[in-house]
Parts: C-alpha cells; structure tokens; sequence
C-alpha cells in the first residue's frame, strides 16, 4: 500500500502577518516557509506506518501545490523520511483549485491512502481534504485523531463530543487527519537531510481546473482593548466594572 | 565578482579583503538552513521545555539529552563520514553551533562534546584511537571531556603538574594529578588528559576512559551560571593508562592543547551569535508587550537606542564570524590537499588563525554580555527575576569572557600572534608601519571627504589598520623584549585591532550583500555600517590614544597623536536617528530579522 501526504507550504506560525499595500493578497516578503503543522503530523504518522514492518506499506509520497519556493518544504518532508516528492508546478489559488491538483495526483498513483491535515495554519480553509474525495469519488474521514492498519483494513479513531469512535474504511480514501494523529512532529535528522537531496522529487504540470473564489480584502483584526488590573481582593470594583464598562452583568 | 583567493591569518591588517573571499550568513544553503531548522527544532522539542530540569542538574537528564542530539546526527556534523559521522566544512558547523548556542547549559555540554571533547582524538590520534573513539562520540554513545586547566594552572596551562611515569613492565604510564573546571565531568566517558611525562617541560596528551581504575571525582561546582552543565574536580591517582592511549607524540600535548583552544574560540564565537538572537527576542518581547507613561516601552527612544545596540553588536559578531570560518575553510581544504594527515592539518589551519579565533573569543563574548546586560535592563525590574528567561541569558553568558582562555589572555595572545608574524616576515607589519608614519609626516588638518559610501568606508578601514601598524611598531620597538610586560599597552593594541576586523567585517557583508538584494532591503544595513565604523572609529581613537600616552614621548608622541587622530576622524553620523530605523524594523518584526 502507498501513503500520498498532501503538504501545504505554510508562513511559519511566528510570522508577523503583513498584506500588500492594496490589501488583496498576503505580502510574503522575508516570511519563512514550513510545513503546515497538521499535515506534518500526517506525515510522521505515515513514517510511522511504514516503519512498522507488520504494515503492507511500501512507500509514502508528499505533495504540495506551489512555485519552486515550495520545494524547500518539499525536501524538508524528504528529510524528515518520505520517499519521494511531487510538485504541482501552480500557484494555489483557491481551495478548489488546490483540491482539483491534489485529486490529480492521487489519482494518478496507486495510493491507498491519502492524507491532509484538517486545515492549513495560513487561510484555514480546512476544505481540501473533503474536496479530493468527492472529485475522485472515494470515502473521506474528517477529523481523525488515530490511524491503524489491520491487515488491509484501515481502522480510524476520531474524537467526539464526550468520547470517541472507532471505525474502519476501504481504502482508497481520503484522512483528513488532526491533532493527536501522531504524538510531536518528526525533527529531521543529518542522515535524512544528507539523503533528501539524491530523493526524486517531481515537478509535473498543473491538471485544468476553475479558480471558483478569488480574494476581495484583507483585514487586520482590531487592537485588543486595553487590560485592566482589579486588585485580587476588590470584588466591588470589579463587579462594577462588568456591570457599567463592560456591560455584561 | 573577483576570484576567490587563500587568505592567511592576520593578512587583513595588511591587505584589503574582497567581498568574494568573505562568507556571509545570506549565503547559507538549503541544506545548511535545514541542518540549522533541525538544531532549532531539538531545543525547542527537548531542551527548552526542561530548562529548568536542567538547571537543577536532574540525574541522567544532560546525559539523555546528549544522546538524542547523537541519535539525529548532531554530534557528527563535523566528524567524517567514515567515523559515523556527516563530514560537513566548518561553515556549516558553525552555523549549526550557532543555533544551538542559544540552547543555555545545554549548549556548553553540546558544545564540549562536539568540540574539545572529540576534535583532540578526531584530528590527533592514530588511526586506532580513531576507530575506537570517535563512531561512539559521533553517535552519543560515549559523551567526551577534555581536562587541561588544574587547581594551579589555569591561564599558564603548561604549568600543570599533573605527571605521567612509564611503568615497569613499559606498558601503561601512571597518571598522578588533578584537573579542575572539567566541563561535562559528571557524566563524559573518554576524557583527553594533559599531563608532563617525567619530567618534562613540556606537556603531553593522552585519552582515558572513565572506568579506568583510580579516576575520582569531586561534586558538581556551585556556579553562578551555566548551571545545568556539568563542571567538576577531577583526581587522578595511580592511574594506568595503555601506552597506546598517548595522543600524538610525547611532548605535544601543549600544541594540541593550544591548537584545540584555537577552535574552540572561533566556535564560541559561533555560539554567543545564537545567544546573543535570543536575548534579543525577549527583549524587544518584553519592550512589545510592557507599557509605561501609557506607552509601551519599545516606543521610547532610550529603550530603542538598547534595541539598536543590541542588533549592531550582534550583527557585527556575525559578520566576523563568518568571515573568519569561511578564511579557516578555506584553510583546512588547501592543508588537508598539500598534507599526508589530514587531522593535522586541518588543525593546521586553525594555528594559522589564531589571530581571528582570538578576536571572535573576545569580541563575540563581550558583545553577548552587552546584549543580555542591556536585556535584564530592558526588563527593568522583571529582568531581576529568576522567573524570566533574560536571567539565565545574564547569569550563562558571564562565562563566555573566562573559559577557551580568558579575554586579557586572549588579547595579549591576540597582539603577541601578530608581532610574530611581523618578525618572521609572514606579515609585513613593520614595513606598512614605517609607510604610515611617513605618511604622516605631510599630513595636515582633517582627511578629505571620500565620495562615494564604500570608497568612503574603505578609506576609514584602511586608516584604522595604520593606527594598529604604527602602535605595534612604535610599541615593539620602545620596549623590545620587554612588551610582553606591557599587558596595558597590548590590551589597547588588541582592542584596535579587533574593532578594525568587525568594522571592516560589516562593511564586507554590505558589500556582498549590495548584489543580493534590492537598495531598499540593504537601507537598514548600510543604518548598522555606518553607526558600527562610527563608534569603531571612536573607540580605536581611544584605545590608540591611551596605549601611545603611556609609552611615547617626544618626536614619537606627537607623530602617533596627529596619526591617531587624522586616521580615526569620520564624517559625522546621525547615530539616533540610524538606530531609531533598526530599532523600528526590530519591533515590527518582535524578533531578530536582520
């Protein structure tokens, strides 16, 4: 069985947020680029899999949509153990577009299972996952917190309110994976970074597909209101204050 | 761009460097930015979290965590590829020193293990003591120490007394002695030793495992900081070390000492620079977050001359750092081509650059304690507080200026390093002197403005480099074979000296980085440059003026004052409002960008 890890080339998650002068895209200048944190979880879960040599894994694949700036990611998620890498040579304009190349990809290769993390810490679309199945017709899990092979069957836990459920799929089908997926994130070793250069990594051309949103503005949250202290054994003063500044009593 | 040529220590007193010769930070590559990522990721995964766990010296904490720095390959960076390891140049070591530097007490033990505790046995012992040692120092497996300083010989290391007596059966020497100050003593297993065979005068070196019989140790020091890595009084009674375990011949044990304190200063250069960036995180973290006068405190312009300070010191170690290791690769790779031993010879290398690894040692520790000092005063009255992390930074940071040989020893070393090479004729130190005292003799008034901003600036370095040669020459030959009692005198030579090589560091980057980037991303760069050569200027002018008052008279005096001060004068600069825009850019950012 094969692992198809969908990555998305994210602003690191200290980054000051800027947007360009006219408001209407993210101004990336000096921003550094990482692995959205869930689908870096995806991936160690995937390594994981195949590591374990009880698993028929054979082999997992990452794939991002992006310019050539995406392809220092890429080789990071080389490093930390995938096998080989795909670039979709687009830039990801909406969470359709993206969908469409990573169903593209998919389909093209013989994955049992593929997986992305529940949403991306830059737009947060969290639609992507969803999105490749129904274009490639195949089961999608939401929000799976556990992922376990049984033999050739997929069994998946996800958390619920009060509890959590456990499940089975056929595979393909489409994890769409959140925290607790896998304990931290792999660091990258020496060997892997040594190695990740000689790994294929392959560029292929974007698949035709719409653009269905295109962005209008951005806007800046407003500035927190300012923080009053209320001395701890001053209760009056700070009932009085939920009552008449805040207006919540 | 020129081409790239061989530069020898302490040749840039005496020729002008090219931006081709020079590496700057800008130019890390994929690889080594990842190797850097991977060096981030581990403090922040393991380190950090258990700061405090590690302050507290928590049994087998250190050890563990040294064996999962081995488990991802970082203790191996520099080691060979046939030794377990990755065989990356000094650069990218550097850089992955860098890193980790901001890691605290961690740090320091990485740091000795990676450096003194294996380079001795990497690039000085026979091909047996390699195979041995060096895969399970690379791995983790066996965590390395070296103890040179004892009880009474700590600066005048070759005063140990620590000796080595041949047994009668000549199959082991008997070690007989005491090493204090041993870094990673608590838990290390291979420890290089120096010690005096007989009654030698003259040290040797050689490589004991911890269970050897008759090794004792005394508790942990209490210290002010670093208190988290491991220092300890090692006793050595009787102990029988194989004769096989000498490392290098009988008799070299100083040079190996010396050669391997050469390294270990240019990479503790290395390690303040990564210090030094945290420091500053909290810094302007603190001034982001903390208001006053209902302000917060990164919009006053006393916080933001700090801010600025803090970044141009920085960025000044920075810029020197990796101009030095990028001339010591260079180095290594023409030795290690035109040699039979290739450990040798890269430690080759690092004799030739004893000048710079001197420099980087003092400069690079004296800006850190400057960051973090002004850090704690940033934090005003939380800076006090042992709950916030600027205290650590303050406390570890103090024994940068001691250990890999203290500062004052490093200057005089630093001073005594190039008059040598002026002697033997390597430099030519005395020769440019004379040039520039007869230089002075038709000078008149205030140099002529420079058009141009490098022209300009070369002209400043090229100046101060004249104030160093006529203060060595003028130095040397007033006190002749007595200079060396002069520590006075030599300090302030020292201090000329090193401020010229950060001055004409920075202003090398610039030059580089003018073909990397756009003129509105190298602004604030030429802001750092021009305050940086500003108060060089200033500074050399003072260091010059003090060690030539207390030694020149007559004719002398008054030909090195009017040369101190046509050589040191600089145009004039907005120094508040330069600082004001790196300050800025800092705040905007709420960390280091530069």
């Amino acid at each position: 069985m094969r692992i198809l890890v969908c990555i998305s080339n994210v602003p690191d998650t200290t980054t000051k947020v800027k947007f360009s002068t006219d408001q209407k895209s993210f101004d990336d200048g000096g921003v550094q680029w990482i692995i959205n944190p869930w689908d870096e979880l995806a991936l160690t879960r995937a390594m994981e899999l195949k590591e374990d040599a009880s698993n028929p894994v054979s082999n997992v694949t990452v794939v991002t949509v992006g310019s050539a700036s995406a392809e220092p990611t890429l080789r990071k998620a080389l490093a930390i153990g995938a096998d080989d890498a795909i670039r979709v040579d687009a830039v990801s304009s909406d969470a359709y577009f993206v969908a469409a190349q990573l169903a593209a990809v998919a389909g093209s290769g013989d994955f049992g299972i593929i997986l992305c993390g529940i949403e991306s810490s830059d737009y947060n679309g969290s639609s992507v996952g969803g999105m490749i199945s129904e274009i490639m017709g195949i089961p999608s899990v939401s929000a799976v917190s556990g992922l376990k092979l049984e033999g050739e069957e997929v069994v998946i836990t996800r958390d619920i309110d009060g509890g959590r459920e456990e499940l089975s799929v056929p595979a393909p089908f489409v994890g769409v994976v959140q925290k607790g997926i896998a304990k931290e994130p792999r660091i990258a070793a020496m060997r892997g970074i040594m190695m990740a250069r000689k790994k294929p990594l392959q560029v292929v051309p974007a698949a035709d597909a719409e653009s269905y949103t295109s962005y209008k503005e951005f806007a800046m949250p407003e500035p927190k209101a300012p923080c009053k202290m209320v001395e701890a054994d001053n209760v009056k003063e700070l009932v009085n204050l939920l009552q008449n500044e805040a207006k919540v009593l | 761009m020129e081409e790239k040529k061989l530069i020898t220590g302490g040749e840039f007193l005496v020729k002008e460097t090219s931006p081709a010769d020079v590496f700057i930070p800008e130019q890390l590559d994929e690889e080594q930015r990842m190797i850097g990522e991977t060096c981030k990721d581990f403090l922040n995964s393991e380190v950090f979290p258990v700061a405090d766990r590690i302050d507290a010296q928590e049994e087998g904490l250190m050890r563990s965590l040294i064996q999962k720095t081995g488990e991802l390959g970082l203790l191996g960076i520099a080691i060979p590829e046939e030794y377990e390891g990755f065989g990356q140049n000094f650069i990218t070591t550097m850089y992955a020193s860098e890193v980790m530097g901001s890691g605290y007490s961690y740090a320091v033990a990485y740091s000795c293990h990676t450096g003194i505790g294996t380079l001795p046995i990497l690039y000085y012992g026979n091909e047996e003591q390699r195979a041995r040692y060096i895969p399970q120092l690379a791995t983790g497996e066996k965590v390395g120490a070296y103890c040179l300083t004892e009880p009474g010989a700590g600066s005048d290391a070759n005063s140990g007394t620590t000796k080595a007596i041949l047994s009668e059966d000549g199959k082991h020497y008997i070690l007989n002695g005491a090493k204090m100050w041993i870094t990673n003593a608590g838990f290390a297993d291979v420890f290089t030793v120096f010690a005096k065979i007989d009654n030698d005068r003259v040290l040797s070196a050689f490589i004991l495992e911890r269970d050897f019989e008759g090794i004792t140790f005394n508790p942990e020091e209490k210290k002010m900081g670093i208190k988290g890595s491991s220092t300890r009084q090692i006793f050595f009674n009787d102990v029988k070390v194989p004769i096989e375990n000498m490392l290098g011949k009988r008799g070299e044990g100083f040079r190996i000492a010396l050669n391997i304190l050469h390294m270990g200063r240019i990479k503790l250069g290395a390690n303040v620079i990564g210090s030094a960036k945290m420091a500053i995180d909290q810094s302007v973290g603190y001034a982001n977050e903390r208001k006053q006068f209902k302000s917060l405190l990164s919009q006053f312009g006393a916080i933001k001359h700090k801010l600025a300070e803090q970044v141009i010191r920085t960025f000044a170690t920075e810029c020197s750092v990796y101009r030095a290791s990028q001339a010591l690769d260079d180095a290594i790779n023409y030795y290690v081509a035109n040699g039979d031993d290739k450990g040798r010879n890269t430690m080759e290398a690092f004799n030739h650059f004893a000048i710079e690894a001197a420099a980087m040692k003092v400069f690079g520790s004296e800006a850190l304690d400057f960051v973090v000092d002004e850090g704690v005063q940033i934090h005003g009255g939380m800076g006090f507080s042992a709950e916030m992390m600027i205290d650590r930074g303050y406390r570890d940071s103090r024994i940068n200026r001691i250990f890999e040989g203290t500062n004052e020893i490093n200057r005089l070393l630093l001073v005594d390093s190039v008059l040598k090479k002026g002697a033997k004729g390597v430099l030519p130190v005395f020769e440019l002197a004379e040039e520039a005292f007869r230089e002075v003799q038709g000078l008149n008034g205030v140099p002529a403005p420079v058009a141009g901003y490098f022209e300009e600036k070369d002209q400043y370095i090229a100046n101060f480099k004249k104030v160093v040669l006529m203060l060595l020459k003028s130095a040397s030959d007033t006190f002749q074979r007595k200079l060396s009692q002069e520590q006075e005198v030599l300090s302030n030579i020292s201090d000329c000296i090193i401020q010229t090589y950060a001055a004409e560091s920075v202003v090398l980057r610039l030059k580089k980085m003018e073909t990397m980037k756009s003129e509105a991303e190298i602004a604030i760069y030429r802001d750092m440059a021009n305050v940086f050569v500003y108060d060089a200027a200033t500074r050399i002018r003072k260091f010059a003026s003090d060690s030539a008052n207390s030694f020149a008279e007559g004719d002398l005096a008054e030909k090195l004052e009017k040369g101190i001060s046509y050589f040191t004068s600089v145009a004039g600069v907005n120094v508040k409002e330069a600082r004001r825009r790196i300050a800025d850019r800092l705040i905007e950012e709420n960390r280091y960008c530069f």
